[in-house]
């Protein structure tokens, strides 16, 4: 809040200022919203990316409404107000606050999408959309709010019991439970047919045993979603997973340390083990041995909200770079003036309206229907592709500077490498997107 | 007594934040294709009527916007924020372009006859045209007391105590309901609407008006001649030493020689 409120303050006392400076903080500001034509009931001709003097400007994509704009000005706030300023200190600390989660609760960020009959906000999945764009926005991929909201509520909300729901989704709305997704492990990671870990029925209960590895907010998670073989005897393996809804503090549920990875620095992605973990069959997820159709159903969201993400952050590194090298001296004048330098803009921001172009047609079709996996397949893996390729030229055309952490394009490079790894990574996508092509009517 | 009924104006203007640019007839500013929002002060006062909701102070908080179409949309936002209802007072653009201080104020007053206001609340003054004229001149039509640039509102028995910037320091004013108050920038920090109150907007009631059913007819009473850019800048000089700077402000003529 102070933030803004200086800034306002700062405007409102001096005479307006023409020389603002272009700051990705501000970038509300640079809006040029072509609304003008808006008239009664009648549509409003939204401006695409690319017509927009910011790629990040607030009223701009047919896909959007006026009340998504509304929305999205409470995001931007409450990420550059909340999330921005704390963002060093959390990568030092190799996880966000608890505050915050509890924060982003209270101002109704959490679990946006989730229908209100479950006690989730009852937002369409544009809505919740909007979150993981103003994350992008201010560059800060420590809190995991989209994982949690948009990956794991699905989930229970699609395959829990009445009682499940009740127990966790209240509190997951609220920010006081955490939730994460423990599929991967040491040993199997797109190959989910090889996980080890698992649960054998005893009585009613279940005996979890096994260990999971990069598991995003798995070090602050209250509740994991784990998945597990129950039938060793199936005739694949795809036949005989299950998931399960296991709760910190379980006698056998322990967490291990906090990963040190390349990015992701605020992000508390961690090793989860399992060691006689007894279960009561209330904390079976749906019906035993269709874990594996479950991930299925899901798997589509969690590699749009990947492409999602990514995308944004194209935009983001995109207006920072443009602001950085249209700052920077070389040479007796701004980098911007060079024609090599524009020529990579150009480029750039060409690629980037290409990719928002898919990225938005895949939000339509999913808002409204859910989208299929090959599509959702194509965005993640062709725009966590470009990310990478954004990213390394953004950090070229800042030169040594753009080497330094203390940089945020350092940042947001080291932050792009994972996109085309996890939620699939690309050479798997390449497989779903091919299968259909080259099938045997 | 049962609750205030409070009106709030709802400002469009030009985004806090945009790059003002000059029309190149020099007849006004651009606006098309420009963002606009609430005005700053406007929101303070917005979010003042509803702590005072809140605190079941106020029993009704109505937003009302005088302008183009395009208010609504500003009104949407005040009504996600927690306003109870809203009036649009219809302007096409053309006459909008004519619109003073003078005719809002009237249009403000007849609504709070009206609608038995007890409480107007206004932002200080409007980021666009700075003219910091409405509240006043509102108060003045309805022959109500005026607290402008309050940075701080208490209800005591029928009356308000309100806390203003001014000069130099701070003064404490009471005032008789009804009353018109005026918001400055440290009344409040404005909530963002969340989104359940973003989607309860839409239901919300929106009333449109003329200026005409009010009895405002939008004649200016002064002209704009021309609106030029300030002028930019003169570089300065570096001078060696103070001899040298006394020196020059005596030839200049701002100081005595």
């Amino acid at each position: 809040m102070a933030a803004v409120r200086q800034s306002l303050w700062r405007l409102l006392s001096k005479p307006r200022c023409s020389s603002l400076p272009v700051n990705t903080v501000r970038c509300r500001s640079l809006a040029s919203e072509l609304k003008s034509s808006t008239n009664e009931g009648g549509a409003s001709l939204r401006p695409e990316i690319g017509q927009a003097d910011n790629l990040m400007a607030i009223g701009t994509r047919r896909i959007y409404s006026e009340e998504h704009d509304m929305f999205r000005q409470t995001a931007r706030r409450f990420f550059q107000e909340e999330v921005l300023p704390n963002h060093s200190e959390w990568e030092k600390a190799g996880q966000v606050s608890k505050e915050i989660w509890e924060r982003a609760g209270e101002t109704g960020l959490l679990g946006v999408n989730t229908p209100e009959e479950f006690g989730g906000l009852g937002g369409d999945y544009l809505m919740t959309n909007i979150l993981m764009e103003e994350q992008g926005y201010v560059n800060c991929s420590g809190p995991g709010f989209a994982l949690h909201s948009d990956i794991v509520m699905p989930y229970i909300t699609h395959y829990g019991t009445k009682e499940q729901i009740e127990k966790f989704i209240p509190r997951m709305v609220a920010g006081t439970c955490i939730g994460c997704i423990a599929m991967s492990e040491p040993g199997a990671g797109s190959d989910l047919q090889g996980i080890r870990t698992n649960a054998k029925k005893d009585g009613d209960d279940w005996i979890l045993n096994g260990s999971k590895v990069f598991i995003t907010n798995g070090f602050m998670s209250g509740v994991a979603l784990v998945v597990a073989v129950t039938n060793m005897e199936a005739k694949s393996a795809a036949h005989g997973i299950s998931l399960f809804l296991v709760e910190e503090g379980m006698p056998g549920f322990k967490k291990g340390r906090k990963l040190e990875k390349v990015g992701l620095k605020a992000q508390d992605t961690s090793e989860l083990f399992f060691e006689d973990v007894r279960l009561p069959s209330s904390a079976l997820l749906g019906e035993a041995n269709k874990g594996f159709y479950y991930l299925m159903q899901e798997l589509p969201q969690e590699r749009l909200l990947i492409a999602s993400m990514g995308q944004a952050a194209c935009e983001w590194m995109f207006e920072e770079t443009r602001n950085y090298v249209r700052e920077r001296k070389a040479f007796g004048r701004t980098l911007a003036k060079l024609q090599t330098i524009q020529h990579k803009l150009a480029e750039m921001k060409t690629e980037i309206c290409i990719g928002r172009a898919f990225m938005d047609q895949c939000l339509e079709i999913h808002n409204i229907k859910g989208l299929d996996s090959s599509s959702a397949s194509m965005a993640k893996y062709w725009i966590s592709d470009l990310q990478n390729k954004i990213a390394t030229q953004c950090l070229q055309l800042h030169g040594g500077w753009g080497y330094m952490l203390e940089y945020p394009i350092a940042r947001a490079f080291i932050d792009a490498r994972v996109q085309p790894i996890y939620g699939g990574s690309n050479e798997i996508m390449k497989e779903l997107i091919a299968r259909p092509i080259c099938a045997d009517k | 007594m049962s609750g205030l009924r409070v009106l709030v104006g709802c400002k469009r203007v030009i985004d806090y934040a945009v790059k003002i640019r000059v029309k190149p007839d020099k007849t006004g500013v651009v606006t098309d294709g420009v963002k606009h929002s609430m005005n700053p002060f406007d929101e303070i006062a917005m979010e003042e009527a509803i702590r005072l909701k809140e605190k079941s102070i106020a029993s009704e908080v109505i937003a009302v916007s005088c302008g183009p179409p395009q208010c609504q949309e500003t009104l949407r936002t005040a009504m996600a924020m927690g306003a109870d209802k809203a009036i649009l007072v219809e302007v096409d653009p053309a006459t909008y372009e004519k619109v003073q201080p003078l005719h809002v104020a009237k249009i403000l007053a007849k609504i709070a006859q009206e609608n038995k206001i007890d409480l107007v609340l206004l932002g200080k003054q409007a980021i666009d045209d700075d003219c910091n004229q409405t509240g006043q001149m509102t108060a003045a039509l309805l022959d109500w007391p005026q607290a402008t640039f309050a940075s701080k509102i208490e209800k005591t028995d029928g009356e308000l105590k309100v806390v203003k910037e001014i000069d130099g320091g701070l003064e404490t004013v009471t005032v008789k309901l009804p009353a018109v108050a005026t918001a400055d920038l440290r009344l409040n920090e404005p909530r963002y609407a969340t989104l359940p109150n973003i989607m309860k907007a839409k239901k919300k009631p929106m009333d449109k008006k003329k200026p005409g059913d009010y009895g405002v007819e939008i004649v200016p009473t002064h002209k704009v001649i021309k609106v030029e850019d300030p002028p930019t800048r003169q570089a300065g000089q570096k001078l060696e030493t103070v001899d040298d700077l006394v020196h020059k402000l005596k030839d200049q003529g701002l100081i005595p020689s």
